[in-house]
């Protein structure tokens, strides 16, 4: 089995603020495979875009990262200055944002921030830029005479797709995206999705997809982490996510999403709201709205117990295993 | 311009099944288009072109697009927000544009309020959550005493699930997670004993586990209140849980329409059926015929004769770049604006 | 690349959602904490006691020109005396009085009409906005002197008034951009269109819906007038457009330059009332500045706190 390329473990990410330090990533491990799809799920508030940014060393103040390590090919990531980031930036890593509008410059071309970004990682000659900035908008199905608009002039889904083509411009190993199609239509997520999928097949990267809509990875990624007030709720391959989720929250999520297909069953989602990271609850955080609660669950804090290949943090499955403490 | 030969509409397609009478609201070729650039440009955007659609008492009506599509608009013609550049709305027979005082205004607004889609931008923030509520009492129910009014308010917060009510009340809208919002802004809608709701996009920024609390809510309206639902809309799942109509418009005009179920088992036109393929569904495996389609709706500027969805479509044909299809009857109250599409068998 | 909103989990605070009574609450906790605002707060309580008590401090008449002339400070006279022989020390506390007065004057009105101009602009937008960005425009590009020149022409005699006239038809413009601008992006607040569409009459929208949510830009904008017109109204009382007859911090710079204040040895006629103007500027301005950390809690200084060592 080859060595996982991303191996997250123990990580804490902390927002300092002048009332307390608060914990938004609690203890998360993941481990990434080359090549690999893993999806993070969760809803507002759960981490997951914390914990995008700390494996990303993106974070800046007041959020800091307060322990635990990020290994990304052998290197902990953690540990390394700032030159030797940016080196690996971009070259073996890169990152996909949530909203091009964003995240790209409106005042520059798209070949002019493909430059930018080429030649702020690397070293080469204009020629070698200009080609590998047609190279990769054809990758992403984007026509190359678009190299010369500004971003105001592409449609939604093409500036999703050139953000995707700027991240692939040094084929790097793993690419981190954030949300890339909310701000689209279905039609276009659809049609983004099958084509990071597409591109994932053929130039072999990993993806670490960050999402707040399950049913839209459900046939892309391998597995799938489901995250909930600052902790990894499940962990396991999506398939059997979606067959049989174990947490009550994954179980609570699936139910929450209205069919197109099949008869029409009431839905009933999960009441309540996520806990306040600045004052988290005793015991497990989600029992407050866990229609499976029992009575321990509100003083003791589950730890993340394996159950077959999935790994679940709920106090029903303690007993299935040794469990492995927090 | 586009329509002003099409002055007759197949009456099959606006009324609904089983009624003769006049629905509570019914839009004639409702047509909203905004001028673009300076004063020199000649660039008309179309978002809307005319939509005839009726909605009966009782009834939730979905009204399903992607951006750009004019859903939005349609609302707002209907919330009297903007005026149409053409066509005529009549609310319970009466043609809306006949309304010019203010106690007309008054009094339709007090019949059909809306329900935004941001709860974080809805509501007012330097005043408590009950601020909204009151104003409308205040406005549309003059007749209410000040303690008559606080009953009422607590009456909607309950109503809604926002309970206890006392207490709600007199939170501000920080203090409120965006589901509670949402509700709040049914709540001020409900206040004014309405005949129509008018729901934009109520669930769309709202967490998944929060929608389904606030769907019910609409179904509940419908059996308590005896209240219509306009529900807006980019989910087309969602829109099946709630509505027993769906609209379906795409590019500002509406392209198929039809009870909830029929549309999505039987769907007649080409873009409902790409809608619907492209919605994920955990619990159905993919469809192995997955092309990344060509294209994304277009931004209707001077639009040409023509159905706007051909350059999208896999079985256009001639016809499709010549006229613009009308909406044609092809099943029991159910209808499509296609050339292409063909009707139930008898 | 900045890092992800902090959205603390159930708190789901945005900077400027608070109601008004918890504003308030806040806002003290919130100046008590900030340093500058202290400091501006209190060299201001200080100005403004000297202003309403002038008598506890210096009694004495200070126009009374009772004292030998031109004399140096002294224990007697801490700053001295003037050409005619009034003491400095009294004519410097009691004209704070009509300083602060026409301060606090010239920030009301300009804040006044520069809220009238900029939120109606904003809110009824179309022509009405053209025509009044129009006129903002054209008051933002007369200049002070000219204008003055003209103004004090037609109204010889009132020094005083036609320093606040002056610097409040000079004054407003900017604010009213500013407000104009902040209106512009609250318009497209659904609150505002639901207000719309229930009904309300636009007047009620704006005094009742849309001015609140402006409040931090209005305080903002009268701390800053407050500071253009302390330096302004000094040196347009310098150059001699004030009234003779009153005394100020500016007219007694006018004199003390006339009479070659610091040549004949007494440069504490001349810098004392230019510390003054300075110290009452830095107050104002400190507020200014402390006022915008307060309301935006991205400009302050990141202050990092390590509780403890651990992990």
């Amino acid at each position: 089995m080859p060595s996982p390329i991303l191996e997250v473990r123990d990580l804490c990410v902390d927002y300092v603020t002048n009332s307390g330090d608060v914990r938004a990533v609690d203890h998360v491990d993941l481990t990434v495979e080359a090549g690999e799809f893993l999806a993070i799920v969760g809803e507002s508030g759960c981490g997951k875009s914390t914990l995008l940014f700390a494996i990303a060393q993106l974070l800046s103040p007041p959020a800091e990262i307060s322990g635990g390590s990020v290994i990304f090919k052998g290197n902990d990531m953690v540990q390394l200055s700032p030159s030797e980031l940016r080196h690996m930036r971009w070259r073996d890593y890169s990152v996909v944002m949530q909203s091009a509008m964003n995240a790209l410059n409106p005042m520059k071309s798209i070949e002019a921030q493909f430059k930018d970004a080429m030649a702020a990682h690397g070293n080469m000659s204009a020629e070698a830029m200009r080609n590998r900035s047609a190279e990769v908008l054809k990758l992403v199905g984007v026509d190359a005479v678009h190299l010369r608009s500004y971003p105001h002039q592409l449609s939604g889904g093409m500036r999703q797709r050139a953000m995707i083509a700027m991240a692939l411009l040094f084929t790097p190993d793993l690419v981190i995206m954030d949300e890339p199609t909310s701000a689209l239509d279905v039609v276009a997520q659809r049609s983004l999705m099958i084509q990071i999928k597409e591109l994932q097949d053929r130039l072999g990267f990993a993806v670490i997809f960050v999402t707040h809509d399950m049913s839209l990875v459900s046939h892309y990624s391998a597995r799938l982490a489901v995250m909930y007030g600052g902790q990894i709720a499940e962990a396991a391959r999506t398939a059997s996510l979606f067959e049989k989720p174990l947490h009550p929250y994954s179980v609570g999520l699936l139910d929450a999403f209205p069919s197109i297909h099949g008869p029409r069953r009431v839905l009933t989602g999960i009441p309540g709201s996520p806990p306040d990271l600045a004052r988290p609850p005793a015991g497990c955080r989600f029992q407050p709205r866990c229609p499976q609660a029992m009575p321990e669950c509100a003083v003791r804090q589950p730890g993340l117990y394996s159950v077959g290949d999935s790994m679940v943090r709920c106090l029903l499955y303690e007993a299935a295993q040794p469990g492995r403490p927090e | 311009m586009t329509a002003e030969t099409r002055s007759l509409i197949d009456p099959q397609a606006t009324a609904t099944a089983a009624d003769a009478a006049e629905p509570l609201l019914r839009t004639v070729d409702l047509t909203r288009h905004f001028h673009l650039g300076g004063i020199l440009s000649k660039q008309t955007l179309h978002a809307v072109d005319d939509v005839s659609v009726s909605i009966a008492e009782r009834e939730i009506v979905a009204l399903v697009g992607e951006s750009g599509s004019g859903k939005s608009t349609v609302a707002r013609l209907l919330a009297m927000a903007y005026k149409p550049t053409r066509g005529e709305i009549y609310y319970r027979g009466r043609s809306v544009h006949s309304f010019h005082s203010r106690k007309d205004l008054l009094w339709y607004r007090g019949q059909v309020p809306m329900v935004f889609q941001d709860p974080y931008s809805s509501i007012n923030p330097v005043f408590r959550v009950s601020h909204g509520v009151m104003r409308n009492l205040q406005l549309h129910r003059p007749n209410l005493g000040a303690a008559q009014r606080r009953e009422e308010a607590a009456r909607v917060f309950d109503v809604v699930g926002l309970t206890p009510s006392t207490d709600m009340l007199r939170k501000f809208p920080y203090e409120m997670s965006g589901g509670q919002r949402q509700r709040v802004g049914f709540a001020q809608a409900l206040a004014v004993q309405p005949r129509l709701i008018l729901a934009d996009e109520p669930v769309s920024m709202l967490d998944v586990s929060i929608r389904a609390g606030i769907l019910n809510l609409m179904v509940d309206l419908r059996e308590r209140e005896s209240v219509s639902i306009l529900y807006i809309t980019h989910d087309i799942a969602s829109a099946r849980y709630v509505a027993d109509r769906i609209i379906v418009m795409y590019a500002g005009h509406v392209v198929e329409t039809g009870p909830a179920d029929v549309v999505l088992a039987r769907s007649k036109h080409p873009y409902t059926q790409l809608l619907l393929s492209a919605v994920p569904d955990p619990r159905e495996p993919i469809s192995v015929s997955a092309s990344p389609t060509i294209g994304e709706p277009p931004r209707v500027v001077n639009p040409t004769e023509g159905c706007r969805f051909r350059w999208r479509c896999p079985v256009a044909v001639e016809e499709c770049s010549r006229v613009t299809p009308r909406l044609r009857t092809l099943g029991p109250a159910h209808s499509a604006a296609c050339h292409v599409a063909t009707a139930d068998p008898a | 690349m900045a890092s992800p909103q902090v959205f603390l989990p159930g708190a789901e605070t945005q900077a400027a959602d608070q109601g008004y009574r918890d504003a308030v609450g806040r806002l003290s906790r919130a100046v008590l904490r900030n340093r500058k605002a202290t400091i501006g707060l209190l060299l201001l309580a200080i100005i403004v006691l000297v202003a309403a008590f002038p008598g506890l401090i210096a009694p004495g008449d200070p126009q009374a020109a009772i004292y030998e002339q031109q004399l140096g400070p002294s224990w007697s006279h801490l700053l001295g005396t003037t050409q005619v022989g009034q003491d400095v020390f009294t004519q410097l506390i009691w004209g704070t009085r009509l300083t602060l007065i026409i301060t606090v004057s010239v920030g009301a009105l300009c804040t006044l009409i520069s809220v009238l101009v900029g939120v109606t602009a904003a809110y009824v937008g179309g022509v009405v906005d053209g025509s009044l960005s129009l006129l903002t425009d054209i008051f933002l590009i007369i200049p002070t002197l000219p204008l003055l020149i003209v103004l004090s022409t037609y109204l010889e005699g009132s020094g005083t008034v036609a320093i606040i006239a002056v610097l409040v038809v000079t004054g407003w413009a900017f604010g009213a951009r500013q407000l104009r601008a902040q209106g512009l992006s609250l318009r497209t607040r659904d609150f505002l269109e639901a207000a719309r569409v229930r009904g309300e009459r636009r007047p009620y929208i704006i005094l009742v819906e849309i001015l609140p949510n402006m409040l931090s830009l209005v305080v903002a904008s009268f701390l800053g007038s407050a500071v253009y017109t302390v330096a302004t109204a000094a040196g347009l009382q310098f150059l001699g457009l004030g009234s003779s007859n009153e005394i100020t911090w500016g007219t007694m710079l006018h004199f003390a330059q006339q009479n070659g204040a610091i040549e004949s040895g007494n440069a504490f006629w001349a810098l004392a009332p230019g510390a003054a103007v300075a110290l009452l500027g830095t107050a104002f301005a400190l507020l200014n500045y402390a006022f915008d950390e307060i309301a935006n809690p991205a400009l302050r200084s990141v202050r990092r706190q390590r509780a403890k060592s651990d992990s």
